[in-house]
C-alpha cells in the first residue's frame, strides 16, 4: 500500500504540480492516474521512487516513511517503466532486462537467466535477447521495457504512459498484455495516462486528476461512470457522448445496445 | 630544382636520420610533447567535463574559460613560461598542455551532454548511483565525442610542438629554425613534411579510434537507420515536382 498524506511538491520556478495530495493506492491492484497535461500525474508517480522529491506532506510504502530510505535503494526495490522506454542504448535487449538485479549483486549469468524467462513473460521471442534496442520495434522495445521494470521482482511497478509512443493496434496488444501479466503476478501497479479508455481497461482504481494533482474523483470505472462527480469529471470521461452514452432499443424482440447515434455495438445478453 | 624532392631527399638522408639530434630523436621529442600534453591535460579535463557534463554545473564557466584558452597565442605562452621556469622541455610541455585543455574539457562535457537525457533519467529511476550513471551510461555513450576532443587536442599539439625548439626544448622545430637560419630549404621542406605526415597519421589513428569506441548498440540503430531509407531519389514518370511554381 501507498499513501500520499497532504503531499505537496513545488518545483523550484514556484509552480505547485501537486497541491496538499491525499490518496491511498492500495497494494497488489491496479492504480491509473489520468488527467491531461499539468495534472501533476506524472509527478505523483515519480514521487512514489524519489525522482522527484516532496515539497511537504508525508509518503509511506506499507507503513514505512520513504524518505527514510535510501533513494537508490528504494528504485532498486521499484519497477519503473517509460513512455520511450528508456533502454540503454549501448546494451544488448538481455543486459538491459538484467540491470537492475545485477546493480542488486545477481551473479551475471543467472540475472540473463532470469531475464530470458521474463522475455517470455512478456511475450517476446528469446532471439531477440542479443539484439540492441535501436533494433527492435516500438512495440517490441516497451515490452523489453515491462520486462526490465519486473526483473527485480519488485512489489511496485510504475508505469509512466507506457504504451503512450506506440500505434493504436500495437497499444492495444500490450494493454491486454498488461492484463494478463497484471492476473499472473498482482503486482502493485501504479499507471500513469491521458487515456481514459485506457484508465478505464486498466484501473481497478481510477484516479482522475484536475490541474494542481488535485482529486476530481476516485473509484473504481463502474462507479465513475456511473455516477461522475463534477461536470469535469462528466466531460473528461465523455459520459454524454459516443459510445459512453449508450441505450437500449429493441430490435427483432431483442435488445440491441446502440450508442449515441444509433449505431449498434452489441446485443445485451439475457 | 624541385625544393619537395630535395626535402624528401633530406629526410632519408642517413646522416640526418640517426644519431643524437637525428630525425628520429626530433620525431621521438615531438611525440613525447604530443602524448605528455595531452596525457596531463587529460589527467585535469576529462574529470573536470565529465563532472560538468554530469552535474551541468559550470558549464558556463567552462564554455568561457576554454574559449579564452583556445585565444592565447601558444607561442607567446611558451615564451612566458620559458622566462619563468627557465628554457628546457617543461615550458613548451606546460604552454602544449594548456593547449590541449580546452579541446579535451569540451569533448569530455559534449559527450556527456549529447547522452539522451531520457536514457539517464531511466538509468537513475531504475536505481543506479549517480558515479553508476556516469560510468555505466554517460562514459560510454559520450566515448566517441569524448575521443574527438582527445582527437583534436592531440593534432593541435603535434602541429604546434614545433615551436618547442624557442625554449631548447627540442622536436621537429629544431629543423626548420635551422634550416630558415642557413636557408638550407631542403631541411625546411623536410622537418615540416614530417609534421604533416605525423598529424595525418594521428588524425587517421584517431578517426579509426573514434568509430571503434562508438557502442555498437549506436552503430546497429544507425545502421538500420541508412537501411529504411532509399539511397537515392526513385525514377518516377512524368514531369518533377518543382516547388514555389
Amino acid at each position: 500500500m501507498i499513501e500520499f498524506r497532504t503531499v505537496t511538491k513545488q518545483f523550484p520556478d514556484g509552480t505547485v504540480a501537486v497541491d496538499a495530495l491525499d490518496l491511498v493506492i492500495p497494494a497488489r491492484q491496479t492504480t491509473v492516474l489520468v488527467g491531461s497535461s499539468g495534472s501533476g500525474k506524472t509527478t505523483i508517480l515519480r514521487m512514489i521512487n524519489r525522482m522527484v522529491d516532496k515539497t511537504s506532506g508525508d509518503i509511506e510504502i506499507d507503513g514505512e516513511d520513504i524518505y527514510s530510505l535510501n533513494p537508490v535503494k528504494l528504485r532498486r526495490s521499484i519497477g519503473y517503466v517509460m513512455q520511450n522506454s528508456g533502454l540503454l542504448p549501448h546494451r544488448k535487449v538481455v543486459d538491459n532486462v538484467a540491470t537492475v538485479p545485477m546493480l542488486n549483486g545477481v551473479k551475471k549469468a543467472d540475472a540473463r537467466e532470469a531475464a530470458l524467462t521474463l522475455l517470455d513473460t512478456v511475450g517476446l521471442d528469446r532471439q531477440l535477447a542479443e539484439r540492441y534496442p535501436s533494433q527492435l520495434s516500438g512495440g517490441q522495445q516497451q515490452r523489453v521495457g515491462v520486462a526490465r521494470g519486473l526483473a527485480a521482482d519488485p512489489n511496485i511497478l510504475l508505469m509512466d504512459e507506457p504504451f503512450g509512443a506506440v500505434d493504436p493496434i500495437v497499444r492495444a496488444e500490450l494493454q491486454q498484455e498488461l492484463v494478463r501479466i497484471q492476473r499472473e503476478l498482482g503486482k502493485t501497479i501504479v499507471f500513469v495516462t491521458h487515456d481514459i479508455d485506457e484508465a478505464f481497461l486498466l484501473g481497478d482504481q481510477v484516479v482522475l486528476l484536475e490541474k494542481g494533482g488535485r482529486i476530481a474523483q476516485a473509484g473504481t470505472p463502474a462507479d465513475i461512470l456511473s455516477k461522475p462527480a463534477s461536470d469535469f469529471v462528466a466531460t473528461f470521461i465523455g459520459a454524454d457522448r459516443g459510445r459512453r452514452a449508450l441505450r437500449v432499443e429493441v430490435v427483432n424482440g431483442r435488445s440491441v445496445v446502440v450508442d449515441e447515434d444509433g449505431r449498434p455495438t452489441g446485443v445485451l445478453q439475457s | 630544382m624541385n625544393l619537395f624532392l630535395d626535402g624528401i631527399a633530406w629526410i632519408f638522408d642517413p646522416a640526418h636520420l640517426n644519431g643524437p639530434g637525428g630525425i628520429w630523436v626530433r620525431i621521438g621529442e615531438q611525440l613525447s610533447y604530443t602524448f605528455g600534453a595531452v596525457a596531463l591535460a587529460a589527467i585535469i579535463a576529462i574529470p573536470l567535463g565529465l563532472w560538468i557534463g554530469h552535474t551541468g554545473r559550470g558549464r558556463d564557466v567552462a564554455v568561457l574559460t576554454s574559449g579564452g584558452l583556445r585565444a592565447l597565442p601558444s607561442l607567446g605562452l611558451l615564451i612566458i613560461f620559458a622566462l619563468a621556469i627557465g628554457i628546457g622541455f617543461k615550458a613548451p610541455l606546460l604552454a602544449f598542455v594548456i593547449l590541449a585543455i580546452p579541446s579535451l574539457l569540451s569533448g569530455a562535457y559534449a559527450g556527456v551532454e549529447a547522452v539522451d537525457r531520457r536514457t539517464v533519467d531511466a538509468a537513475r529511476a531504475q536505481g543506479m548511483t549517480e558515479w553508476q550513471v556516469l560510468t555505466k551510461v554517460e562514459l560510454p555513450l559520450g566515448l566517441p565525442l569524448l575521443i574527438g576532443g582527445i582527437r583534436s587536442g592531440v593534432l593541435q599539439v603535434v602541429a604546434t610542438a614545433t615551436l618547442a625548439y624557442f625554449a631548447s626544448g627540442g622536436a621537429l622545430g629544431v629543423f626548420i629554425n635551422d634550416g630558415l637560419k642557413t636557408r638550407d630549404y631542403a631541411e625546411l621542406i623536410g622537418a615540416s613534411i614530417i609534421v604533416t605526415v605525423l598529424a595525418l597519421l594521428l588524425e587517421g589513428i584517431f578517426a579509426l579510434l573514434q568509430r571503434l569506441f562508438v557502442p555498437r548498440g549506436v552503430t546497429a540503430g544507425r545502421i538500420s537507420d541508412v537501411r529504411s531509407r532509399p539511397l537515392r531519389p526513385r525514377a518516377v514518370v512524368g514531369s518533377p515536382i518543382q516547388e514555389g511554381k
